[in-house]
């Protein structure tokens, strides 16, 4: 009798709810309603899956990270460079630019996994320095401190021109994070998923289950790399531009407020922060773009101190 | 011959120099984290208001030299008392994302904050008249300034180290570290010792960032633009250790401009490569405690 229940418990949490529908309508409802924002609209869907690649690692598997740049500025450097050097076939410089990025997620995750705690923030920060360092180097090849250009992106299967007002960008990018979507809801509701929860809740338990921590730390943190590095790309097609700040800490920083703002580990935060955090930048910081930060830092402490959980966090208190 | 041997005297010369300054401005950090479990992503800042408070204390007030020091240290360490007491003292031992949000919050705070009070331009360091030009020591001839950032913390080093070994605050410090909880069950008021120690390793840092103006250049963007050389040196040094973090700002400071010295078109990537290398090899750093 209470197994039945816990069962039902555990699959009605699987199951898909009406709710859940709410971003994908909004997203369309948007696209009638503000036809002159779709640039911005399709940036916005574009980190999204940024953010929601750092839900991933922070917030299912625990693992605090600085360096979540390290993997979107690869991947969009990846599709950069090949749209640049003569192979501008999105759907592929997609899929390269989360591929290079989930395998240097692989290989730093192989080295840098190994700490915990500050130590492990400390070499999340190192490695996307270290790729900074190495893009801002490189100029010959990515145009270092100017940023890469020339980047041209041919038509989506020959049919759907990148258009001037945004709309393919736009519509191209809810695909992508749709699909991603999915994926991530299937990995968080899987086993792999619940363990990935076990760890970042009591890892010395789930050594004592048998369970392999390091072996699933790395698996999803190479998946979350791919998944920002596939949002850099989408971003670096869609505005035909990658720059050097893509790796920067400034941006590893923004998602984590992003997501902060919307609630973190509960797949659906990132849905709600990077809208309200990048309407606002774009409202806020065409008056005052220096003292955005300060705001914006601002912002960061009171949640900490007030609103843990983010927006969804307050709607789940006032739900009590 | 002489070449090679005036280039590693130089790297030796500078990369000192550099060490000092980033031990005195990390120590504060290690200690922090190391006693009390707290992630201070924005220690930056009161190195960067040292390197403010002293520039405008002797550009605007004509304040001389020491006393502008001594000033930056003051300040610094009286200002970071409050921000201890009212905002980072709930969070010790806490969530560890919670201090991140929090102190890159503040971090990013100061970069508007000082863009508003000092404007987006750096602030150089004009140091007095006899500490300009060059030192001859004889055999070779050193700049004045550096050789004064040498000497200036070793001797503050020598100073810090024996307080930490030989007072009894230096004692109820190290019982902190080593075991709060026991720390506290014999008595040590450990609340009033992270306020001290806090606003110690504050005060340090100001000092550190004063000293160093002219090696880590005072700007808005600095607490995010150095904060990887304070958590390197402070991970690789150890967390919670004293002596950890001067020789990885020892490491790291040689290291550091020898890579700028000998091969500049790689820029700072080997003393990451040293720092992924080191805590491969140990991962509770150099002097951590297994």
């Amino acid at each position: 009798m209470t197994t039945s229940r816990l069962v039902e418990a555990f699959a009605r949490r699987h199951r898909y709810h009406p709710l859940e529908g709410l971003p994908w309508l909004a997203a369309i409802a948007a696209y009638f309603a503000f036809p002159s924002y779709l640039p911005l609209g399709a940036q916005v869907l574009a980190t999204i899956l940024f953010a929601l690649s750092a839900d991933l690692v922070l917030g299912y598997a625990g693992i605090v990270t600085l360096g979540q740049a390290a993997f979107f500025g690869a991947g969009a450097y990846t599709a950069g460079l090949l749209a640049a050097h003569g192979w501008g076939e999105p759907i592929t410089g997609l899929l390269a630019g989360a591929l290079v990025a989930a395998l240097i997620g692989l290989l730093s995750g192989i080295v840098i996994l190994r700490t915990t705690g500050l130590t492990l923030l400390m070499l999340t920060l190192v490695v996307a320095s270290m790729l900074y360092e190495a893009v801002n180097k490189a100029s010959w090849l990515t145009g270092g401190d100017d940023g890469l250009q020339g980047m041209e992106v041919w038509w989506i299967f020959g049919q759907f021109r990148f258009d001037l007002f945004g709309q393919t960008a736009y519509f191209y990018c809810l695909i992508v994070l749709f699909l991603c979507w999915l994926a991530v809801r299937r990995i968080v509701h899987s086993p792999f998923g619940r363990s990935l929860v076990g760890i970042r809740e009591n890892v010395l338990r789930m050594h004592a289950i048998g369970a392999p921590v390091a072996r699933r730390r790395l698996v999803v943190y190479t998946i979350s790399a791919a998944l920002a590095g596939m949002s850099g790309a989408l971003i670096a097609q869609t505005t035909q531009f990658v720059a050097l700040s893509f790796l920067g800490l400034d941006r590893s920083g923004t998602v984590l407020i992003m997501l902060i703002i919307g609630g973190v580990g509960r797949l659906y935060g990132a849905f709600i922060g990077v809208p309200l955090y990048m309407i606002a930048q774009d409202r806020f910081s065409t008056i005052d773009p220096v003292y955005w930060y300060f705001w914006i830092g601002l912002l960061m402490v009171l949640v900490v101190l007030f609103a843990r959980g983010g927006v969804l966090g307050l709607f789940d208190r006032f739900r009590r | 011959m002489g070449d090679i041997l005036s280039a590693v005297g130089n790297i030796a010369f500078n990369g000192l120099a550099f060490a000092m300054v980033l031990y005195l401005i990390s120590v504060g950090l290690s200690v922090t984290m190391g006693m009390m479990g707290f992630v201070n992503l924005a220690h930056g800042v009161f190195a960067m208001a040292g390197g403010y408070v002293v520039t405008s204390l002797m550009r605007e007030q004509g304040v001389p030299f020491p006393l502008a020091l001594l000033g930056a240290a003051l300040t610094v360490a009286a200002a970071s008392v409050p921000v201890e007491r009212l905002l980072y003292r709930r969070f010790y031992g806490g969530d560890e994302l919670d201090q991140v949000l929090l102190t890159i919050g503040l971090a990013f705070m100061s970069v508007a904050g000082a863009t508003y009070i000092w404007g987006p331009l750096q602030q150089p360091l004009q140091p007095p008249p006899w500490l300009s030009g060059v030192a001859d020591l004889g055999f070779r001839s050193f700049p004045a300034y550096r050789s004064f950032l040498i000497l200036c913390g070793a001797a503050l080093v020598t100073a810090l180290w024996l307080s930490i070994e030989r007072t009894r605050f230096g004692a109820r410090v190290r019982a902190a570290v080593d075991n709060l909880r026991m720390a506290q069950s014999i008595g040590i008021d450990t609340s009033r010792l992270f306020m001290a120690t806090f606003g110690l390793g504050s005060g340090l840092a100001g000092l550190g960032g004063a000293l160093g103006a002219d090696l880590l250049t005072v700007n808005p963007g600095y607490a995010l633009q150095n904060l990887i050389y304070f958590l390197i040196v402070v991970a690789v040094g150890g967390l919670g250790s004293i002596r950890g973090p001067f020789f990885a700002a020892l490491l790291i400071g040689v290291t550091d401009t020898a890579s700028k010295y000998l091969v500049p078109e790689f820029g700072a990537f080997f003393i990451y490569v040293l720092t992924l290398a080191v805590l491969l090899w140990r991962p509770r750093g150099l002097f951590g405690r297994a």
